[in-house]
């Protein structure tokens, strides 16, 4: 029953991926991201672990993609999605990525040193938090820092010369 | 139970779709946004990994991840604001003022 909900995740999550990739206008892309990170959540939920879905939803389809869908609405994307791909040289782009797929399956299929089953111990929310606020407190701190300059640099990057 | 290895391969897949994403498309949003994908499929290695090792670490990289995400898309999307001020473009191959 996991397995066919995993496939169902998955398939969805590639799909809406691809989608992402090829649309031809940002909006579509936007909506497919969204669809492909609701689902990267609901992976998170039958990999027991329920806080970082919560996360997922609320920072990735709550905050980031309303950023996203916001400044699309503010910029006229018409004219810019006319021509979707990158004029010439795609082909040793290509080449480079199939080379890197092929490589990354090949590693993961022939690896035998993976753990069989889950062991289940990472669900606990109590452990997660004591982990988190005591022995990761001080980059805790440093991710408050960072995402204070970044509020900062965002309306001092965003906000008019004249005023 | 799912094979942690389907796991990986789910976020090599996503990996790689977004890096096409990154590599061959002109629009910087869409560059953006792929860029998320390629984070997101790491995201999905690390929990595996922590559900399948039953270690807290993974899980707790991967908030740091989203946080710094957040961050990066606030700042990436005011750079884009300001370039569309001074130059109406979202075309990769027209940004060339630093001769990238």
């Amino acid at each position: 029953m996991e397995f066919v909900f995993f496939l169902i995740f998955a398939v969805i999550a590639v799909a809406s991926a691809l989608v992402v990739v090829i649309a031809k206008s940002p909006i579509h892309s936007a909506l497919a991201l969204m669809v492909c990170l609701v689902q990267v959540a609901a992976l998170f939920i039958l990999l027991g672990s329920p806080f970082l879905a919560a996360i997922q939803i609320f920072v990735y389809v709550g905050a980031v993609m309303v950023l996203f869908l916001f400044v699309i609405m503010m910029i006229d994307v018409r004219e810019a999605a006319r021509v979707r791909f990158l004029q010439g040289g795609i082909f040793p782009t290509l080449v480079v990525l199939v080379l890197l797929g092929a490589e990354m399956i090949i590693l993961l299929l022939d690896s035998e040193r993976f753990p069989v089953s889950a062991t289940g111990g990472a669900g606990d929310l109590r452990g997660l938090s004591t982990t988190l606020f005591t022995d990761y407190l001080f980059p805790f701190e440093v991710a408050s820092v960072i995402l204070l300059v970044a509020l900062v640099g965002a309306i001092v990057l965003a906000r008019s010369e004249d005023d | 139970m799912v094979p942690l290895s389907m796991y990986l391969a789910l976020g090599a897949a996503l990996f790689i779709i977004g890096a096409a994403g990154v590599l061959l498309r002109r629009n910087v949003l869409i560059v953006l946004m792929s860029l998320e994908l390629m984070l997101n499929s790491v995201n999905i290695n690390l929990v595996a990994f922590s559900s399948y090792l039953g270690d807290f670490r993974g899980q707790i990289i991967a908030i740091f991840v989203i946080a710094i995400t957040a961050a990066e898309v606030a700042i990436a999307l005011g750079i884009l604001v300001a370039l569309m001020r001074n130059k109406a473009t979202l075309d990769v191959d027209e940004v060339t003022i630093m001769k990238g």
